[in-house]
């Protein structure tokens, strides 16, 4: 069976898109050809920065022929029915057939669809492939009308046995498909004619270019590592960095290059991260001092003089790099030694955070006074926390983290080490972001807890406040992520937050601030919409009252005649200004947070709301224990059966206190009972209910569920042999009594009415 | 040119290589445009040519101010006036790639000894409505050109599409003439019976114009000529097409796009005196980009913008 080589050879594509594309064009060819009939054994993908390439073998040579039966209409049926059923399936009536069924006679098609040759099928699909190719960003050039990420210049479609080859021939927007390509820009830009893959692969090599950008991968770190190996030293991992750099080159040659003396003395980070984004450039290190004191950069080529003219290119535009970074190190430095860290803020007061929650240095003031406020919760030093809030996002105004973003935090932690602040403070410059992502580690020491926090639910209760919350896929301030964020800090240091309590509080002086700085309701008298005009509003503040909740109403007013809007209701644009339904609100966008948290360790949905509906439900410490303590429970068989008990217990009882209009909560009386089974569950209930409460006053979920779940042999043997609606009014009532208790009991511990099943 | 030409000795032999190369590319060489624009690209010549079917070639210098990059001359690489080489063809021909090269290879950057790649880099030009696919070019690490394919321009889709070549002189320069400083690279050649730096020639006027633009520009004359430019670009494009002293329809595309430069460059200018807010900056910049968008939309009704008046259609 013959094998297919195409080649589609462009100008350099980006990087980042290379291997995406060539799943993508595996995808799409052998999918059409498979859809087609044209199955294979196995086909490979590949990608070069000016080419993708796919090759499949042992392809059919040439599609199935296939035969349908198709049932028409009765034999009965109108003439007009039969013809237009002769036509859809492209039949004569002499050659229809008839089938008998209990409805009557019917005629019957056979459609025979000819196989057909394989060159024909691939021509159709590739250049179907090609027009709708799902490149990121795709570009038109030349004259032409057809879109590829760089312009296309030819398309190499083979098919091959082992009799000789064939080009497939199709022609797209005027390129036509052949057997020819070209080696390496610079070192073999000649064309060549290929076979089939394996001549194609072996061609290349010798014109310089290694197809498989695993194999160029693997090349420039086993050369990256030797060389760096033999001088003594590592080359810093960075596997994101290695799949770009193989991707901008099709013959890699890795030259190992000196970083000038005047710059081994700036942080290892800066070093690597300056080298990485402008430079694309590996960091080696000295595995003695952590240190880094050379770099790997990969060239494209080989040239006479051993790359010597190429790394001496890179070794000057690094150097100059290097003296921006370095400038501005010896700045910060020079400012945070002459004013202080803190002073380093001062700029931030001209910065908007948003332009309802106010500048930087508003936003810090906030988190400042929260994290004070949490800091005894989490252990930490109330004044220190508080310092700390104030300086974690004082380097965002150093000449450093302007340059380089990414060192935010980082940069903080060495500049607050330079004016000697604590080590406490100065690591959570750094860590007060952490966690970002789900896999992040979290922060532990008490002061990094504190401002982590405060500024996670400075962020969450301050765009909750002006009705900034995440709809749907959007989430332009990434609350989830920080929800998540604070979710993970409570739960991995076990810390105590109520937290309705601090969102109240919090958006309450929000609003205040709100209310009170007009200077912030100003810079929205004058909006621009997005097409640059001028836009005015009219922000109307007036005290809202609502049941027991004060508050304050900000809404607002076009100009009518300006945009018609005269009959709009404006209570549409209010932001009612309500902390009580604010912080409720919050709370339970926590909730669902929180279930998805809980989800990735196997408690489900329904064990979550069976203790959301207790106390404490804002506690999230406290309501990840109990979630927990009830999982584990229901793991046991004991527990689940105690379930289905409780279940039980508790429909009897709904529906005898619908009928009988009371509730069945009196407390039962022992003298009533009449059987040893029922007094053995009075006793199992006095000895789950005396191990349960003090299990649950000090939060010893697992002994109070499991106390509860101890029940099950009782509250089973009594259903197995005792009939509770007795024909004994004063029994009945108290077996539902007892019932009663067996549900006060279970409740106590979480509302299980709320669990599936 | 399969031999390698002699390594330039002065910034102004680069230029003229450049210009030399592209003439015998079949560019014609224009001149700078006469006003103050913010880089290569504003020029009409690429701006406006770039629009509708007829086919274009040139290529130029081009002094471009971003007042925001002062540094009073003492910063290696960091100027408030600087040039670009800008090189426009439509539809962009398939060997412009090789054509590059050879531009290169031009000014003595030999690509048997250097390491040149082309890195993912797509242009977008906020104020001009315009963007376009292509690269930064490299040369052993070091950024020397931008290569771009315009897909859009004020808003048009570009049919057929340019190509577009910028160098950053300056910086090419210091490069090739392994300067440190961009200050003490020779201008003239260093045996001229008067040789000049760039120093001689710029520091002065570096300074100057720093002081100028973070200082004394008087901003409320700036936002008042912003405002003024604005309203002469609509009202110029407001103008009915046929002129009744010559009985010709003409359209003043090119006067209102003056304009559109003029407001173009008084904004930037009140960025490098620091009046304009992060808020006001977006508005700023959709309205320099509503004149851009007009403009074009003027240009493609005129016959250098491709437009076929109905009676020869």
């Amino acid at each position: 069976m013959p094998d297919l080589l195409i080649e589609l050879f462009s100008e350099e594509i980006p990087a980042r898109m290379q291997k995406r594309a060539s799943e993508d064009l595996k995808k799409l060819v052998t999918d059409g050809l498979v859809e087609a009939g044209l199955t294979y054994a196995s086909a490979g993908a590949f990608a070069t920065p000016r080419r993708l390439t796919l090759s499949v073998e042992d392809l059919l040579a040439q599609s199935p022929t296939t035969v349908e039966e198709r049932k028409g209409p009765r034999i009965d049926a109108p003439e007009k029915a039969l013809a237009g059923f002769l036509r859809g399936a492209g039949v004569a009536k002499e050659d229809l057939g008839t089938v008998e069924e209990k409805k009557g006679t019917f005629y019957v098609a056979k459609i025979t669809k000819e196989g057909r040759p394989a060159a024909p099928i691939i021509a159709e699909v590739l250049e179907n492939a090609i027009r709708n190719f799902p490149w990121p960003k795709s570009m038109r050039w030349g004259t032409g009308s057809l879109k590829w990420v760089r312009p296309l210049h030819s398309i190499i479609c083979v098919l091959s046995a082992e009799d000789g080859s064939e080009v497939v021939e199709f022609d797209i927007d005027g390129i036509v498909s052949g057997r020819t390509t070209r080696g390496h820009r610079f070192m073999a830009p000649d064309a060549f004619s290929v076979n089939n893959f394996d001549d194609y692969s072996r061609k290349l090599k010798s014109a310089y270019v290694m197809l498989d950008a695993s194999e160029r991968a693997d090349h420039i770190w086993h050369d990256a590592t030797n060389q760096a190996f033999a001088q003594g030293l590592e080359v810093v991992e960075d596997k994101g960095l290695l799949v770009e750099v193989a991707g901008l080159v099709e013959w890699p040659v890795v030259l190992m290059g000196n970083i000038g003396d005047d710059f081994l003395g700036l942080p290892p980070e800066v070093l690597q991260t300056s080298m990485k984004e402008h430079q694309k450039f590996f960091s080696v290190r000295n595995p003695k001092t952590a240190r880094i004191e050379k770099f790997v950069t990969v060239a494209n080529r080989e040239t006479a003089d051993q790359g010597a003219t190429i790394l001496a290119g890179n070794e000057k535009v690094l150097s100059a790099r290097l003296a921006d970074a370095k400038f501005f190190w010896d700045n910060d430095i020079r400012t945070v030694e002459r004013e202080g860290f803190e002073a380093m803020a001062a700029p931030l007061a001209n910065v908007t955070f948003h332009n309802k929650l106010g500048s930087q240095s508003d936003r810090i003031a906030r988190i400042a006074a929260l994290a004070r406020e949490i800091a005894p919760i989490v252990g930490a030093d109330a004044d220190e926390a508080e310092l700390a809030a104030k300086v974690a996002k004082a380097d965002l105004s150093s000449e450093m983290v302007y340059e380089f973003p990414e060192l935010q935090g980082i940069m903080g932690r060495y500049y607050a080490k330079k004016a000697g602040l604590s080590d406490a403070v100065a690591d959570a410059c750094r860590d007060h972001y952490s966690p970002l992502g789900p896999s992040d580690d979290v922060p532990t020491d008490p002061v990094s807890v504190a401002v982590a926090l405060a500024d996670k639910l400075d962020t969450l209760t301050g765009f909750w406040a002006i009705e900034q919350k995440p709809t749907g896929s959007k989430d332009p301030f990434a609350l989830r992520r920080a929800a998540l964020g604070v979710i993970r800090l409570i739960v991995n240091n076990e810390a105590r937050v109520s937290l309705r309590a601090n969102f109240y509080r919090h958006i309450v002086s929000i609003y205040d601030r709100l209310a009170a700085e007009h200077s912030v309701l100003k810079m929205d008298l004058e909006q621009y919409a997005e097409d640059g005009s001028l836009k005015k509003i009219r922000w109307v503040q007036t005290p809202y009252e609502s049941g027991n909740e004060a508050g304050l109403l900000l809404y607002w007013r076009m100009p009518e005649n300006d945009l018609g809007l005269e009959n709009s209701d404006e209570s549409d644009r209010r932001i009612a200004l309500a902390p009580t339904k604010t912080s409720a609100d919050l709370l339970s966008f926590f909730h669902d947070r929180l279930k998805v948290f809980l989800k990735d360790e196997g408690i489900r949905h329904d064990v979550i709301d069976a203790c959301l509906a207790m106390d404490g439900a804002d506690d999230i410490t406290l309501l990840v224990k109990r979630a927990r303590a009830l999982s584990e429970t229901l793991a046991t068989e004991d527990g689940q059966n105690l379930i289905q008990g409780f279940k039980r217990a508790n429909n009897i009882l709904s529906q005898a206190e619908a009928k009988d209009g009371v509730e069945y909560s009196y407390g039962p009386d022992i003298k009533f009972a009449e059987s040893d089974v029922e007094k053995a569950l009075f006793a199992a209930l006095d000895t789950a209910e005396a191990a349960i409460k003090p299990a649950m006053a000090s939060e010893d979920f697992a002994s109070a569920m499991s106390a509860m779940a101890a029940m099950r042999a009782s509250v089973d043997a009594f259903f197995e042999a005792v009939q509770v609606n007795a024909d004994n009014e004063v029994v009945r009532r108290n077996r539902l009594n007892l019932l009663g208790r067996i549900r006060d009991i279970c409740l106590s511990v979480a509302d299980l009415t709320k669990l599936d099943g | 040119m399969s031999q390698t030409l002699e390594k330039p000795r002065s910034f102004q032999e680069i230029i003229l290589r450049l210009q030399a190369y592209w003439a015998s590319k079949g560019c014609a060489i224009l001149q700078p445009y006469d006003m103050e624009v913010g880089a290569g690209t504003f020029h009409p010549a690429t701006t406006l040519r770039s629009l509708g079917s007829n086919p274009w070639a040139a290529a130029y210098v081009q002094p471009s101010r971003r007042p925001t990059d002062g540094r009073y001359g003492e910063n290696p690489n960091r100027l408030q006036h600087y040039y670009q080489y800008q090189v426009v063809i439509k539809p962009s021909p398939p060997d412009l790639q090789e054509l590059y090269l050879g531009s290169l290879k031009a000014i003595g950057i030999d690509a048997d000894l250097h390491d040149i790649r082309f890195v993912e880099d797509d242009w977008e030009s906020p104020t001009l409505g315009a963007w376009g696919l292509g690269w930064e070019v490299w040369c052993d690490g070091m950024e020397v050109s931008q290569f771009t394919y315009f897909q859009q321009v004020g808003g048009h889709d570009c049919a057929p599409v340019s190509g577009e070549l910028t160098y950053g002189l300056e910086r090419l320069a210091m490069y090739i003439l392994g300067a440190d400083h961009v200050m003490d690279m020779p201008f003239n050649d260093p045996s001229a019976p008067t040789p000049l730096t760039y120093g001689d020639v710029f520091k002065q006027t570096e300074e100057e114009y720093a002081r100028h633009n973070f200082d004394a520009a008087n901003t409320e004359k700036l936002l008042k000529n912003f405002e003024e430019a604005e309203a002469e670009c609509h009202a110029l494009l407001d103008v009915p097409a046929d002129d009744p002293k010559t009985g010709k329809r003409i359209i003043m595309a090119h006067p209102a796009y003056d304009q559109c430069i003029k407001a173009s460059h008084i904004f930037n200018l009140l960025d490098a005196r620091g009046v304009i807010s992060v808020t006001e900056r977006q508005a700023y910049i959709g309205r320099v980009r509503t004149l851009a968008k007009a403009c074009a939309d003027a240009f493609v009704q005129t016959k250098a913008g491709g437009y076929v008046p109905e009676a020869t259609q």
